[in-house]
């Protein structure tokens, strides 16, 4: 009965090789974009931190799939028209810009306002006192739970199979379509996304025990 | 370029989208009741339990929260009926898987919470003779629900969010509405539009009564 599974395998392993290709493809773009976002909506004019504080609060407030219906079918309509795939990344980077934007600015507003203050006291100009000052002791309280939410990312990524992209879940979809063994199959797709992301949980745990400590 | 916004299908079509919202929240809020039942449950049976219940209830709660949700809906639907003889209709399905979902969030969120519950009060709930039932009862859920609402709020947004996923076994909450929408009309920009809009003022107005609530259960102290 297995055996039809076991026939499978190089074609599961082709979906979870794209599963970690579009998880890191979002995790890279969405750690630029929150971070120069997140920087803007600290330290930015009135305008942009307006802009980035809706963008941050619409899309945190709704669903990820409906952001990714919306992205996949609303951008052919207005004329922009991108691959399933890249269409897939990019709703899921809005996404999980909007939350890294978050991360960004709760470390940096964790830093006590007299370190900025201390600095400004020893003279050092304001890019100094964000790149020497700020920066160093902010990464420490955003490392943490943006390692965190990788997780999110790599469990996230399942939902482009919705848009027919062949993911891991796709993958077994489409196995189990044709040996109809769908519960050994979902509990084996399961264990493999256990797997990756409970990795990533207890690789942030470590890290966070590690940069526990922060000079106040 | 050059499409041109028409609503006109899309409140023909609403009672698809309201229909769908007022089952996205009645997804949500049964699910969440069974979650804080099992979340309860586990988790004061996790602060008293040996070694053996405690690897298994964090094995649970570890399993749960590092598979996508998506697969977890698939797997109660698709997967379960092979194995077991039962016959279940998709919302049934969804709020159980839904419901064992937010369970491990809220075990976790319950068991900080219980254990975030100062000393002393136990101490003095002895000294005045309680029984560890009423001390548990009387002194320890009520405080610990009070420093846990604040998370309970956040699990019930992010879950009345996660109804979406419903719309992937066909349960006819807002989002498959939406995509009836879409794949009946072709309004999709207005349709999406109007679906953001409704998941952002439920989603807002209910962190803003949650938010009072919890104001005044502050208060109390």
């Amino acid at each position: 009965m297995l055996s039809q599974t076991l026939y499978a395998l190089p074609f599961l392993a082709e979906g979870f090789a794209l599963t970690l290709w579009v998880s890191l493809l979002v995790v890279v773009l969405s750690l630029i974009a929150g971070v120069l976002l997140g920087v803007g909506l600290v330290y930015g004019p009135a305008p942009l931190r307006w802009a980035v504080r809706i963008f941050s609060d619409t899309i945190r407030g709704i669903p990820i799939l409906v952001l990714m219906f919306f992205v996949y079918y609303g951008l052919p309509a207005v004329g922009l028209h991108l691959q399933s795939f890249w269409a897939a990344v990019l709703a899921l980077t809005l996404f999980k810009t909007a939350q890294v934007v978050e991360y960004v600015r709760g470390a940096v507003a964790s830093i006590p306002k007299g370190q900025s203050e201390a600095a400004m006291a020893i003279g050092l100009t304001f890019r100094q006192r964000l790149t020497s000052v700020i920066f160093p002791q902010a990464f420490r309280r955003f490392l943490p739970p943006w390692i965190n939410g990788v997780t999110d990312a790599v469990k996230g990524s399942a939902l482009v199979s919705l848009l027919g992209i062949t993911d891991l879940m796709q993958a077994i979809n489409q196995v189990i379509g044709r040996t109809y063994e769908a519960m050994p199959l979902y509990i084996l797709g399961a264990l493999i996304y256990f797997a990756v992301n409970y990795a990533l949980s207890y690789a942030s745990r470590r890290l966070e025990r590690r940069f526990a400590f922060i000079r106040d | 370029m050059g499409y041109t916004l028409n609503f006109n299908l899309i409140w023909r079509h609403f009672d698809k989208l309201w229909g769908g919202l007022l089952l996205s929240l009645e997804l949500a809020v049964i699910s969440i009741a069974i979650g804080i039942v099992i979340g309860l449950v586990l988790a004061v049976w996790y602060v008293s339990a040996g070694r053996v219940m405690r690897t298994i209830i964090a094995a649970y709660v570890e399993f749960i929260r590092n598979v996508p949700l998506i697969l977890l809906v698939y797997l109660v639907f698709y997967g379960v009926p092979t194995v077991i003889d039962l016959a279940y209709s998709a919302p049934t399905s969804f709020v159980v898987t839904l419901s064992v979902y937010s369970g491990a969030y809220l075990v976790e969120v319950f068991r900080s919470g219980l254990e975030a519950v100062p000393r002393g009060q136990l101490d003095a709930g002895k000294a005045i003779g309680l029984t560890p039932w009423q001390r548990l009862i009387h002194v320890r859920l009520p405080t610990m629900l009070r420093i846990t609402l604040p998370a309970l709020s956040n699990t019930f947004i992010s879950l009345f969010k996660d109804t979406s996923i419903a719309s992937v076994i066909s349960v006819p909450e807002l989002t498959y509405g939406a995509q009836w929408i879409n794949f009946n009309t072709f309004r999709i920009v207005e349709v999406y539009l109007v679906t953001t809009a409704m998941y952002l003022v439920t989603g807002y107005a209910l962190l803003f009564a949650l938010r009072l609530v919890e104001r005044r259960f502050r208060a109390a102290r």
